[in-house]
């Protein structure tokens, strides 16, 4: 355990002292703890001598840089002498607190039973006090004065150690380790101070860090009402209260005072944030960073996209018009085959060619995409994390994305709508059309045209992707009121009927559920209600049967397959599941690193994978609901996608990898024609020996 | 949700008996006895004896608590030997005033705290979120009571815009204008503290819940950001934030001893405050069991607002 403590201490102690602003905190604390501590050798007035031929100086008095006070004291002296006992008093309630704190969250923790009952019992009722309440109540009791303002302050941040410290606890008690030391023969003394109270650690110094500068305000607060320290004993707040009867003839006497608790306070605050971001494992995850309302387009794609755009103005935009219809008149002819029924999948593999010979104009076109780029920025690296990515969706039809996870899939298709997070995301190059309109580098309103309306997307976890906090008949009602001009009433008849059609049973009923009530299949029909709401040409869905159970999965996906049919709806499917892929689309394009590996026919590449990857994927899961078992028969990692080698991104993993495969980039070539709306393509230099 | 309230309402029950039992025991711990502390050092013998009788201090510890609780169960809290006044009177009078004075900076402070958050969630690494920052760090380091004493000095002194202190009765006083007119000072020194903790939590759960993925989903249904932000985002950013409303009550409540001293509001801080100096046990003891209680009412209520925000807490 503690050899692992190193390394992390030291990595933490870089990113504390990247933070400017801890830093320039700690530079506080480190100037006012110098001074405070070199008070007895500093040159200073004896801060108790009063002076009364020299009361109420101003600030640049000879002989007092800082004036005095009503009874002629030097406030500099008495400011320095006072921090020194408000530091002090603070830093010792924060001692005592956290110790006393700490010492019954763990055994509270550790025990476990009615130690732990009982123990937090009282924690709790002394935190149903209003916080200065309760110290007030104890120095009532005791008596005013320092060392019991003190005590007061210290009982009553106790429960915070308690609680902060006992969750941690509880967490690392449940581990296995423990466990063993306890086998070990270890006692509880050890267990509790050898293992526990290190690993605790950071826990207690985020709460000290947050409460420590309360005590010091509350501290200098009882003095300020006379109840902490006492004349004549300098404490910044006791001079503070001093300096209020005279506030209006002499405002520097209470002014000052005050200031130093402030710079004081903020320099412990400024190091707290600090240390919190560096022991906090939540947020060192950088999770403070929330995405922009559209992924970003790289500035250069953006201008060239505006040039091209000016040039093809004169062409005029009709398609405006009919959007809102169906497809322009000539991608017709195309989609009349797409209500046929199953058998086509296995009818594409010759006939097909040609039907689709010609290939459609990309205005007649649901869903293009041509050389999508899209890399994820940071701090100093850049992910490709869609790398050159091309595929046509005419209506009606079905497209397979099939790649492990971090194959590019869901960035390539969250990049048709701009929903990659920015930051980290930006669309470096590409476009993606729908129906012949530009989509990279719109403007966020025509997106939002877009979002939900003509292009709509069901997601994979149905549990986290919709919002805990609406009834689902809102959300679906919600879908269906931003692009159509409904009543409220009108709106929630559609969601009721969209649920029906999604085969939920007793959508009456169930319309003002919320989502926690239901279960995983139910949800994702939800997520596929909410998709439907405004007959959408393309719906692009994310893995949507893998966070469900294998019947539940089989289910839905006769649904997505039934709507398609009858709707006429184009579909991207993504999944890392060939089974389920097959079961929905007529042709699949596959992903490694960011890249199109193969793409072709369900039925081609089922019986003739080209691409070594493309075999391993299927070898790895070959039945429809292999739910978490992602990848684990295919050996080896992918390729960082900040460092990818110069040649095959895969040839760390293929056996049949030759030196040629490393020398130079593999292009996507096309092996053959014959696959519905797209060609039969290969990114392998060695996939013409294919045989099998 | 009724069923709710009803079982929050039972499991009140237990913490007030708690808080008895603290406050009770805390009183025990005076060095002598509280008949000593009641009647001073210079007290006769008879007359000790005849306070410890009425006290009922010669009977033993658990029985003398059962006593104490049943006469408080009464609405008796004793009387105060400053004030010569029972002091359940003094402390009912008092709770108006601090009630105004707490509830308003409360209000300021959750509206001003989740609006700054919000504001600087959205504008995040942009010149709007910095100043938000600088000025909640500012905010929550601030000894509210220097900042009362600063405010007076410029918008009181100097500005002459608000009067120094004397709010003397809320009621009858010069009408609501006059009660305004004196509560803006020490509401908003009060406020601060809980505006700029509110504020920090608002920002860092607002950025946190946009990066949720319902946030996606939203945004895929093509909802402009409005939407996203105040409805999706904002309400659940409310589960967070709503608790520590709370406890931010607790704190505005306390800090309410130093603001009334400040600026002089006949609150029950005050009084706590003068009581203590005068070693008026009885009547510290009867405010802090009071407001204790209020306090504990207070969280049912947010508990109550938090089951309506969130539908997943259930009975
Ligand atoms: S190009 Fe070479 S390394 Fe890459 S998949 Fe083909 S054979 Fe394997």
């Amino acid at each position: 355990m503690s050899g692992s403590v190193r390394p992390r201490f030291g990595a933490g102690l870089r990113r504390f002292f990247y933070n400017r602003l801890a830093v320039v905190g700690l530079g506080i604390l480190i100037a006012i703890a110098a001074v405070s501590l070199l008070a007895p050798i500093l040159p200073l007035a004896h801060p108790n001598i009063t002076d009364l031929a020299m009361r109420i100086m101003p600030p640049g008095t000879e002989g007092h840089v800082l004036g005095t006070d009503q009874l002629g004291r030097d406030i500099l002296s008495r400011l320095i002498w006072g921090t020194r006992i408000s530091l002090a008093v603070g830093l010792s309630a924060t001692a005592i607190a956290a110790i006393i704190g700490s010492l019954i969250g763990i055994v509270s923790a550790f025990y476990g039973g009615v130690i732990d009952n009982t123990l937090m019992r009282g924690i709790d009722m002394l935190m149903a006090f209003p916080y200065i309440l309760l110290a007030l109540a104890i120095v009532a009791v005791l008596g005013p004065g320092l060392f019991n303002a003190l005590i007061a302050i210290s009982v009553v941040n106790i429960p915070f150690f308690a609680r902060n410290v006992r969750g941690a606890t509880v967490s690392l008690v449940r581990l296995e380790y423990i466990d063993a030391a306890r086998l070990s023969g270890k006692n509880n003394f050890k267990i509790l101070f050898g293992e526990l109270l290190p690993n605790v650690m950071p826990v207690i110094v985020i709460t000290i860090s947050t409460t420590v500068g309360w005590m010091i305000l509350e501290t200098a607060g009882l003095s300020f009402l006379g109840l902490g320290a006492q004349p004549p004993t300098p404490d910044l707040g006791s001079m503070l209260g001093d300096g209020r009867s005279v506030i209006l003839t002499a405002p520097h006497v209470a002014t000052l005072p005050g200031l130093v608790i402030l710079v004081l306070v903020i320099g412990i605050n400024l190091v707290g944030d600090g240390l919190r971001d560096v022991l906090d494992p939540y947020l060192r995850a950088g999770a403070l960073v929330s995405p922009r309302p559209a992924t970003e387009v790289d500035a250069k794609l953006l201008a060239r996209k505006r040039a091209e755009k000016a040039d093809d103005r004169r062409a005029g935009e009709s398609e405006d018009g009919n959007r809102k219809t169906g497809a322009p008149g000539g991608a017709q002819s195309d989609g009349g085959d797409s209500g046929q029924p199953d058998g086509d999948a296995q009818s594409d593999g010759d006939g097909s060619g040609h039907s689709d010979g010609g290939a459609p104009h990309i205005s007649e076109l649901p869903l293009s995409v041509r050389n999508l780029r899209t890399w994820f920025w940071q701090r100093d690296a850049q992910i490709h994390a869609a790398d050159d990515v091309s595929f046509d969706l005419p209506k009606g039809r079905a497209l397979g994305i099939m790649g492990e996870s971090g194959s590019g899939k869901s960035v390539t298709a969250l990049s048709v709508l701009g929903l990659v997070p920015t930051p980290p995301g930006r669309i470096m190059d590409g476009s993606v059309a729908y129906y012949g309109e530009e989509l990279v580098g719109a403007p966020l309103e025509k997106l939002r045209f877009y979002r939900g309306n003509r292009i709509a997307y069901i997601f994979q976890n149905p549990m986290t992707s919709l919002n805990p906090l609406f009834s689902v008949g809102e959300q679906i009602a919600e879908a269906v009121r931003r692009h159509q001009p409904v009543t409220g009433e009108e709106a929630r008849a559609k969601a009721g009927e969209l649920m029906d059609m999604v085969q939920i049973p007793d959508a009456r009923r169930r319309i003002n559920d919320y989502p926690h009530q239901l279960s995983g299949g139910m949800r994702q029909r939800i997520g596929i209600a909410i998709a439907l709401a405004n007959d959408p040409d393309v719906i692009i869905a994310d893995e949507p049967t893998t966070a469900l159970d294998v019947t539940i999965q089989a289910q839905i996906l006769r649904l997505l397959e039934d709507l398609r049919e009858r709707y006429g709806v184009s579909l991207v499917f993504i999944s890392h599941d060939f089974g389920v892929v097959s079961a929905v689309c007529e042709r699949i394009v596959v992903m490694y690193a960011g890249e199109i590996v193969e793409s072709g026919s369900v039925e081609e590449i089922y019986r003739r994978p080209l691409h070594p990857y493309t075999r391993r994927l299927m070898a790895c899961v070959p039945k429809v609901g292999s739910r978490g078992a992602e990848m684990d028969a295919i050996p080896g990692l992918p390729p960082a996608l900040d460092r990818l080698p110069a040649g095959c991104r895969f040839a760390d993993r293929c056996d049949m990898a030759i030196e040629a495969c490393t020398s130079a980039p593999v292009p996507l070539e096309e092996h053959a024609n014959g696959s519905p709306f797209g060609a039969r393509e290969v990114r392998c230099i060695r996939a013409k020996e294919v045989t099998v | 949700m009724y069923r709710y309230i009803a079982r929050r309402l039972v499991m009140m029950v237990p913490v007030l008996l708690g808080i008895s039992i603290i406050v009770f025991f805390i009183m025990e711990l005076i060095p002598g006895d509280a008949a000593q502390a009641i009647l001073g050092s210079y007290a006769t013998p008879e007359n000790l004896a005849r306070v410890r009788r009425e006290l009922g201090l010669d009977q033993p510890l658990v029985h003398r608590y059962f006593i104490w609780l049943g006469n408080i169960l009464q609405g008796d809290l004793g009387r105060s030997y400053i004030l010569q006044r029972p002091v359940l009177d003094e402390v009912l009078d008092r709770l108006g005033p601090t009630m105004l004075l707490a509830g308003t900076s409360l209000m300021l402070a959750a509206l001003f705290g989740m609006f700054a958050g919000v504001v600087a969630a959205i504008k995040q690494f942009r010149w709007q979120d910095g100043l938000l920052t600088t000025v909640v760090l500012i905010g929550i380091s601030t000894p509210s009571f220097w900042l009362g004493l600063m405010l007076t000095l410029v918008f009181a002194v100097e500005l002459g815009w608000f009067p120094v202190s004397g709010m003397s009765r809320v009621v009858g006083g010069g009408g609501i204008g006059d009660i305004l007119h004196h509560l803006v000072l020490p509401s908003v020194s009060l406020a601060i503290v809980a505006t700029g903790v509110i504020a920090r939590l608002t920002r860092s759960t607002m950025l946190e819940v946009l990066r949720r993925d319902f946030i996606r989903s939203a945004r895929a249904k093509g909802l402009n950001e409005r939407s996203v932000i105040l409805k999706h985002a904002y309400k659940n950013a409310l589960v967070s934030i709503i608790p520590v409303l709370g406890i931010q009550t607790g704190f505005v409540i306390g800090g309410a001893v130093y603001i009334e001293t400040v600026f002089q509001w006949p609150g029950i801080g005050r009084m706590l405050v003068g009581a203590i100096q005068q070693r008026d046990i009885l009547l510290v003891q009867g405010g802090v069991v009071v407001i204790a209680a209020l306090y504990v009412i207070i969280n049912l209520i947010v508990d109550v607002l938090q089951s309506v925000v969130d539908p997943r807490i259930t009975v």
